[in-house]
């Protein structure tokens, strides 16, 4: 199998889309991310990957400021957004501006149970896109750009629930999409289909990688290796390497990311 | 020990343990054919007294001195419009507090004292609701012994079963699709009425139907606040025929529903009366199954887009 391709963007002359500073976040009590430090870069993959309970999905729902829905959690440290040079993190910014900037689709498909057009035109809707004529080619474009569009086309009004399990993920991905967001985050989002469906995943990032940035949540080293340019490899809510995909599979510096990539641990 | 012997055996001991599957299958059905059996009996027996007294008649006369002439008209008129107050009141109560609750509360000590509170609720007798409207809606307030009272005090009396219900539709509702809503940047208002509120009207209106269907039946507040048993005329119509064509001149009128009215005849000493009560009954009965039936239909309808 090929898994290590160059990376699309040489780390030299890719845009930093967004910074991380000295993230600390807790749940509460504890803490679940430790001092992390990051770069983002634009229209680039980034894959976190670490064992379960390492943190990245809590890392990655920082971005979009997901924790804010429930009570006692807790930032610290900041993320910042280019190129307004924003800590999204800043409690003046209200996280709902955050989730309207930065998308994401979910560990299992989350449709709504309503059309499959209603599904990708809701982030417009609430945008105040009323106008049918722009919705529809909004929606067109973005099922296009999910690599959905050929299947769905003549059966937008149907219900999303009606739709196979890679189906069913590729409209979040359109929805997330509709709105040209700056960031994708990605959580996951291959664990509940099968292999195929995986496999039509992958490529879809593998072909947005130069439309938008894109950050994923990954427990799978290979779909890693496989679609991403830059890699965080995160152990116990730390951030223990980061660096181009190639070199972090090649050539890790750290003794404990080697381990876990050859399967050592984890 | 042989092989053959050791397969008795265990034969043995299998059909000993069978004969009490029997013993508990035979237990069960007696129990069951007990409750069966006297809801068969009193159903039918009301069919028997109450089938001949149901006419075109019965349904379009008011309460009369002679059985023969007596009818249901201003209970189920009265019945119709409580029930009226009823929803309009404690549906957007009920719906409205649940989904606070659910969604807006703070998940603090108050707000657990307050969620523990409605549920009590459920279980105060009715006769403490109707004990509570008397001093409140009948003198407090000045409403009278009027409809609107009625509506009222049926509608404190429904809430509790409302605001369950709608709170246990809304928690039915999967975390992934309001994070899902959240995620593309929509308000909590934009999550409950977009996502929220249609998800879970099935079990919403299943919530309000069965409420309904209690409150249809309810005896003792009614009396309470001071039904009158015998009533000859009807409230002046919602409807006019002059501007502006709606009146809530009715809302303040006296009123009978269907079981004080067949409480009346019940304890009338002509056995004639017993038949009229029977009928009236047999109209209650029907009423509340139709209402089930129609919270059976309207949560198929509605969940059959729906599986999460």
């Amino acid at each position: 199998m090929q898994i290590f391709k160059p990376a699309s963007g040489s780390s030299a002359t890719a845009i930093q889309k967004s910074v991380v500073n000295k993230l600390n976040f807790y749940y509460g009590g504890y803490q679940a991310l430790k001092n992390i430090d990051m770069v983002v870069h634009e229209k680039q993959v980034t894959a976190l990957i670490g064992p379960s309970g390492c943190g990245k999905s809590t890392f990655l729902r920082c971005f979009n400021r997901m924790h804010d829905l429930y009570p006692h959690n807790r930032y610290e440290g900041e993320i910042i957004l280019h190129p307004d040079n924003e800590n999204i993190l800043s409690p003046e910014v209200d996280p709902i501006e955050v989730r309207m900037r930065i998308s994401m689709v979910f560990q299992k498909p989350n449709p709504f149970p309503k059309s499959i057009f209603e599904n990708v035109a809701y982030g417009l809707r609430i945008r105040g896109v009323k106008r049918r004529s722009i919705l529809e080619e909004r929606v067109e474009n973005a099922l296009r750009n999910a690599a959905l569009w050929g299947e769905v086309k003549n059966r937008l009004g149907d219900l999303a629930f009606n739709l196979s399990g890679g189906q069913q993920q590729r409209l979040c991905i359109a929805r997330a999409l509709a709105t040209d967001p700056e960031i994708l985050l990605f959580d996951e989002p291959t664990s509940a289909l099968d292999p195929i469906a995986t496999a039509s995943i992958e490529e879809l990032i593998s072909d947005l990688r130069n439309k938008v940035t894109i950050l994923i949540v990954t427990h799978n080293m290979q779909q890693a290796a496989r679609v991403s340019d830059y890699t965080a490899y995160m152990y116990m809510g730390e951030l223990i390497e980061f660096g181009a995909t190639d070199t972090i599979f090649i050539k890790p510096k750290n003794k404990q990311t080697e381990d876990y990539i050859t399967g050592r641990f984890g | 020990m042989n092989h053959s012997d050791n397969l008795n055996e265990i034969r043995a001991i299998i059909a000993h343990h069978k004969r009490w599957d029997l013993l508990a299958l035979i237990a069960g059905i007696i129990a069951l054919m007990i409750a069966v059996l006297t809801f068969i009996a009193l159903f039918g027996n009301m069919i028997i007294d109450g089938m001949p007294r149901l006419n075109w008649e019965f349904f379009t006369s008011f309460p009369s001195r002679k059985p023969e002439m007596a009818g249901i008209l201003s209970a189920w008129v009265g019945t119709t419009l409580v029930m009226l107050v009823t929803a309009v009141a404690a549906v957007p109560l009920g719906v409205a507090a649940g989904v606070y609750l659910e969604e807006y509360a703070p998940k603090n000590f108050i707000t657990e004292i307050i969620e523990i509170n409605v549920t009590n609720l459920a279980g105060v007798p009715s006769i403490i609701y109707g004990l509570l409207a008397l001093g409140l809606f009948v003198y407090e307030l000045g409403l009278g012994q009027s409809i609107l009272s009625a509506g009222l005090t049926l509608a404190l009396l429904i809430l509790p079963i409302v605001i369950v219900a709608t709170r246990e539709a809304i928690r039915s509702i999967p975390v992934s699709i309001r994070e899902g809503a959240y995620a593309l940047g929509a308000t909590k208002w934009q999550t409950v009425a977009d996502h929220v509120l249609p998800y879970s009207a099935a079990g919403i209106m299943t919530g309000i139907i069965i409420g309904l269907a209690r409150a249809i039946g309810e005896t003792a507040p009614i009396i309470t606040i001071g039904a009158l048993t015998f009533i000859a005329f009807l409230p002046p119509s919602p409807l006019q025929d002059q501007f502006p064509f709606i009146s809530f001149e009715w809302l303040m009128e006296p009123f009978t529903v269907m079981p004080i009215q067949m409480f009346n005849w019940i304890s009338r000493p002509q056995e004639a009366f017993q038949h009229n009560a029977a009928a009236a009954g047999l109209v209650l009965v029907i009423m509340t199954l139709l209402m089930n039936g129609l919270a059976i239909y309207l949560r198929y309808r509605l969940r059959k887009n729906i599986k999460w």
